[in-house]
């Protein structure tokens, strides 16, 4: 080597004399930090369900679980209501990622904010806006007696129908996303040679377009499935005592009766459910095309077991029946409507597709605002059309200590958990992406799980975990178990952010003399920078609208917003709550058009 | 009405998105049999041409025929034409055998006699024997053969090619042009083929069409593209050429005198629609311009600087400066024998008559 190497040449020489996994310490905080937070306390509860008082081994509180007819139908009514959930999620879903995904780059870009409005804006405000609008004397009503339609208010809310309404309304921009990452990596050229080989646009859709998406519908529903099993703020707000799901009988079991035993039981059957899903996923569509990197095909799926194979068949089928349908129906079109070859043609079905996606998103955007005008009603009760114009509501709202703490409290909580989500989250996609990591899936799937594992197990566990050291109703208890469910979004982002990441731009500045730190201060760092403010504000409106892990561990004394929120409306639905809704969305929604603002601004700059 | 010779007729053909020209109106007969091939630079609108014709886009105006019926604005799944995609387009969760039954099940064939076809078309693109196969286990080579074999099962009056050869090596692109080329010949298909690669177009095709920013700047076999060139851009875009101000300066019945750089004169071939005093161009191909020895003589002659001299194996390149500035280059065969010259010395670059073509000046790209 000659005596002036570059500084490139020298770190490279250094790290080749330390140990290969010495470049692997980054991932170690994130490493112990989940399992001192997150593996360990949930595993805890796991054990506490098979063990009784005195530490012996009994299935006691399984067998009373299964005993009381209650449990059992209650866990009937939450697969029931997952199902269903999952039905209209994916099936009202799919014409938007259809959308989205054959829309010119621009048109994506700003549908895609209001498909994602509901993900950002708080899961409360959005379960008060459909007790606004659906209520006795909600928007609907209203308008459906002054048309004349009905008489009587029609009951839309507190029934399986409200329960439907909110969650559909809350997991579909899930399955929207989860649809478009698949259906953006079919290849647009496809449908267009289906149609120069003689396919109507029903039939290339049926027979080439579809079969191709279904991956992507598969895991939209799985993660629908996974998600809404663990649900409890939207059937227990806008559901009757008929629409109880499985996790409202944990938070009743450890709220009123403290029984961590039972609790553990209940959140092993969750458990277990989750994990009989994702075999049968897995068994059927294979986990690998949750990526949408492989495509599943009549010929993979010939080899699978009995399971795949009647799907595959099953499927075929279902493809040749549609296509066949669509292309007697164009044919009747054709006869009504003959094909002129001297006038162009109008494109039909587009239309009908931007109609009943754009009907989507009214549904997926619209009701939050409702909220608004309300917050000024000097009415009493939550009632449409809002009466007057006053500001009780927010003086109610910023005079009442316990909420004004609260806020403060949320605030402070949700700017140092996705700090800390940051801190942990950042260095381990680093290395994820660019290092050879061994057992990286198994590494990967644990920084993902608690974002698919249902929050309220990680919440009685960490609750467990607490007690014993005593960080129950503790501001570092809450920011600790913020980062738990944060830091899987941080990772996620950075990670799609590197992916797109040049590499030679790293190597052209070390190779020009900068050294690592300077190589990332000067050159990754601002150029990752619209998708590290991303990523932060993620990790802070996940933890700023987090509900289930604050219900247990911020203790009574010292609730975030959400909780206040929570606490006083399963006590009755008081109008200062949509005064609190409307701060709450306008805050997120500016901090969210701040972050598009900027990553637009930096696309501009560099030319995209 | 078209006559039934032409399988395809286009008129007029115009399509704008916004602002942007992306056809100016496009006048092209394909005849029965005939590999015609747009050639021209990304965004000249080729590629508009070739979706037109499938019915992917629909033209502002003009009309256009396929084998005889009008089809302007017909879909493109009643259109029963073939297209080979820059990237196969092969369906990927499909079979090679599926992939080629499947616009012959479209079409309602019986299943017997998909069979017979898909044999047949694999047969002719020498690759039975895949038809369990997925797309994505062949090379690209075979994907690219497959995507041919697809359009040819339902035997289209015409088959669109876009770029088909782009994605793959240089080896492997040589090999299939003479493959598509024989096949083309063997089976007697009308072929519409685009390219940017000027010699692609120049192995494969009966006639090319250049294009350039949205219109037809000529239309010709590859033998007028190359010696008889129209504009200026197409002096330039297809092989190396040297092109001189020059002024008109007499004309005679067989030949026109023109005034070079340097008041140099030279004497070109006749062509109409010159006249005396006109600014043209003078363009002269650099194999056609050698570097006279001391003594030999040539039709026209330009006294030159010589810059570098480079040997580049079967050929030597000259590259001299003429006094006032123009770049000129000359390539002879090397050969033992040939005058050595040095770089910085006076040379004679000398050209025939025939070789050398006038050209009107490109209003749009070049000042007057």
């Amino acid at each position: 080597m000659t005596p002036r190497t570059t500084p490139a040449a020298r770190s490279a020489a250094l790290s080749r004399r330390r140990p290969a996994w010495f470049a692997l310490w980054p991932l170690l905080p994130i490493v112990i930090y989940l399992a001192v937070l997150f593996i360990y306390p949930v595993a805890q509860l796991l054990w506490l369900s098979v063990v009784d008082k005195q530490g012996n081994l009994t299935s006691l509180h399984y067998a009373r679980l299964f005993a009381s007819a209650v449990y059992v139908k209650v866990l009937g009514i939450t697969f029931r209501i997952a199902c269903w959930t999952t039905g209209f999620a994916v099936i009202a879903g799919y014409p938007v990622a259809y959308l989205l995904a054959t829309a010119t780059e621009r048109t994506r870009n700003n549908l895609i904010l209001w498909v994602l409005m509901p993900f950002w804006t708080s899961f409360l405000v959005r379960t008060f806006a459909w007790i606004v609008l659906l209520g006795r004397k909600g928007t609907i009503n209203a308008w459906l007696q002054q048309l004349g339609m009905v008489d009587v208010p029609v009951k839309l809310i507190y029934n399986f129908a409200g329960v439907m309404i909110g969650m559909v309304h809350a997991l579909m921009p899930l399955a929207v996303v989860t649809m478009l990452a698949v259906m953006r990596n079919i290849d647009e050229n496809l449908p267009k040679a289906a149609s120069t080989l003689g396919a109507r646009g029903g039939q290339s859709f049926w027979r080439v377009y579809f079969p191709l998406s279904v991956p992507g519908v598969a895991s939209g529903a799985l993660l629908v499935f996974i998600v809404s099993l663990g649900f409890f703020i939207t059937p227990a707000l806008l559901g009757s005592g008929r629409e109880i799901m499985i996790a409202q009988v944990i938070i009743e079991q450890m709220q009123e009766l403290l029984n961590w035993s039972f609790s553990g039981a209940v959140a092993v059957l969750l458990l277990g459910t989750t994990v009989i899903v994702f075999f049968l996923y897995d068994q059927l569509c294979g986990l690998s095309s949750m990526s949408g990197a492989q495509v599943v095909t009549a010929a993979d799926s010939r080899r699978g077991g009995l399971i795949s194979r009647l799907g595959a068949f099953a499927g075929t089928r279902f493809i040749a029946l549609m296509g066949w349908i669509c292309d007697r129906f164009g044919e009747a079109m054709d006869r009504i409507r003959p094909v002129c070859p001297d006038r162009p043609r109008a494109t039909m079905s587009r239309k009908v597709l931007w109609l009943a996606a754009s009907t989507v998103i009214v549904y997926l955007v619209a009701p939050s605002f409702f909220v608004i005008p309300m917050s000024f009603s000097e009415a009493a009760f939550i009632q449409w059309p809002p009466i007057g114009f006053t500001l009780h509501n927010y003086a109610m709202f910023l005079t009442d200590p316990i909420y004004v703490g609260a806020m403060l409290r949320s605030l402070v909580v949700a700017f140092t958990s996705a700090a800390l989500a940051m801190l942990l989250g950042v260095p381990a996609a680093f290395v994820l992406m660019r290092q050879r990591v061994p057992g990286k899936g198994i590494i990967f799937a644990g920084i993902l799980a608690p974002m698919i594992i249902p929050h309220i197990i990680i919440a009685i566990a960490l609750f467990y975990l607490y007690a014993q050291l005593g960080l129950v109703g503790t501001t570092v208890g809450l920011v600790l178990g913020h980062t738990v469910v944060s830091v899987p979004f941080v990772v996620v982002t950075i990670t799609a952010v590197l992916k797109n990441y040049d590499e030679r731009l790293d190597h052209a500045a070390w190779s020009l003399g900068a050294n690592k730190l300077k190589t990332l201060r000067y050159v990754t760092f601002p150029l990752i920078l619209p998708g590290l403010i991303a990523a932060y504000l993620f990790a802070f409106v996940v933890s700023l609208d987090e509900l289930t892990i604050a219900l247990f561990v911020s203790g009574g004394q010292t609730p975030t917003l959400p909780k206040q929120m929570w606490v006083d409306a399963i006590f009755k639905v008081n109008p200062m709550v949509t005064a609190v809704s409307t701060v709450v969305l306008v805050f997120v929604t500016s901090l969210i058009l701040f972050a598009e603002f900027v990553r637009r601004r930096s696309e501009k700059a560099s030319g995209k | 009405m078209a006559e039934p010779t032409y399988k395809l007729r286009m008129q007029g053909l115009r399509k704008t998105y916004g602002p942007v020209v992306a056809l100016a109106g496009a006048d092209v007969d394909i005849r029965e049999g005939e590999f015609l091939t747009l050639l021209g630079p990304s965004g000249s609108g080729k590629t508009t041409v070739l979706l037109l014709i499938a019915g992917l886009i629909q033209p502002d105006r003009g009309a256009l025929w396929i084998d005889g019926k009008l089809a302007t604005y017909m879909p493109p799944h009643k259109r029963d034409i073939g297209m080979v995609f820059q990237n196969y387009a092969l369906f990927p969760h499909m079979t090679v055998y599926e992939n080629i039954a499947f616009p012959l099940r479209i079409r309602r064939m019986p299943v017997s006699k998909i069979r017979e076809e898909v044999r047949r078309v694999l047969d002719i693109v020498q690759l039975s024997g895949v038809e369990e196969r997925l797309p994505r286990q062949l090379s690209g080579g075979q994907q690219q053969r497959i995507a041919l074999a697809r359009c040819m099962a339902y035997r289209p009056p015409i088959i669109l090619m876009d770029e088909p050869l782009g994605a793959l090596d240089k080896k492997l692109r040589e090999q299939l042009q003479l493959e598509i080329r024989h096949l083309h010949q063997a089976l007697d298909i009308t072929v519409l083929y685009v390219t940017h690669d000027q010699e692609e177009a120049l192995v494969m095709s009966d006639r090319i069409c250049l294009m350039n920013e949205g219109k037809i700047e000529q239309l010709g076999t590859p033998d007028d593209l190359y010696f008889r060139p129209e504009t200026v851009f197409a002096a330039d875009f297809l092989g190396e050429s040297n092109l001189l101000d020059a002024l008109v300066a007499g004309k005679r019945a067989s030949a026109v005198q023109l005034q070079g750089p340097n008041n140099v004169t030279i004497e070109a071939p006749a062509r109409g629609e010159v006249c005396q005093g006109q600014h043209v161009k003078c363009m002269v191909r650099p194999e056609n311009m050698r570097v006279l020895a001391q003594g030999e003589e040539a039709d026209n002659t330009l006294v030159a600087r010589l810059q570098d001299v480079i040997l580049l194996g079967q050929v030597t390149k000259y590259y001299a400066k003429l006094p006032d500035g123009t770049a000129v280059c000359a390539t002879q065969l090397t050969r033992h024998g040939i005058p050595k010259f040095q770089p910085g010395e006076e040379v004679r670059f000398g050209f025939d008559l025939e070789s050398t073509v006038v050209l009107p000046l490109d209003k749009r790209t070049d000042r007057p």
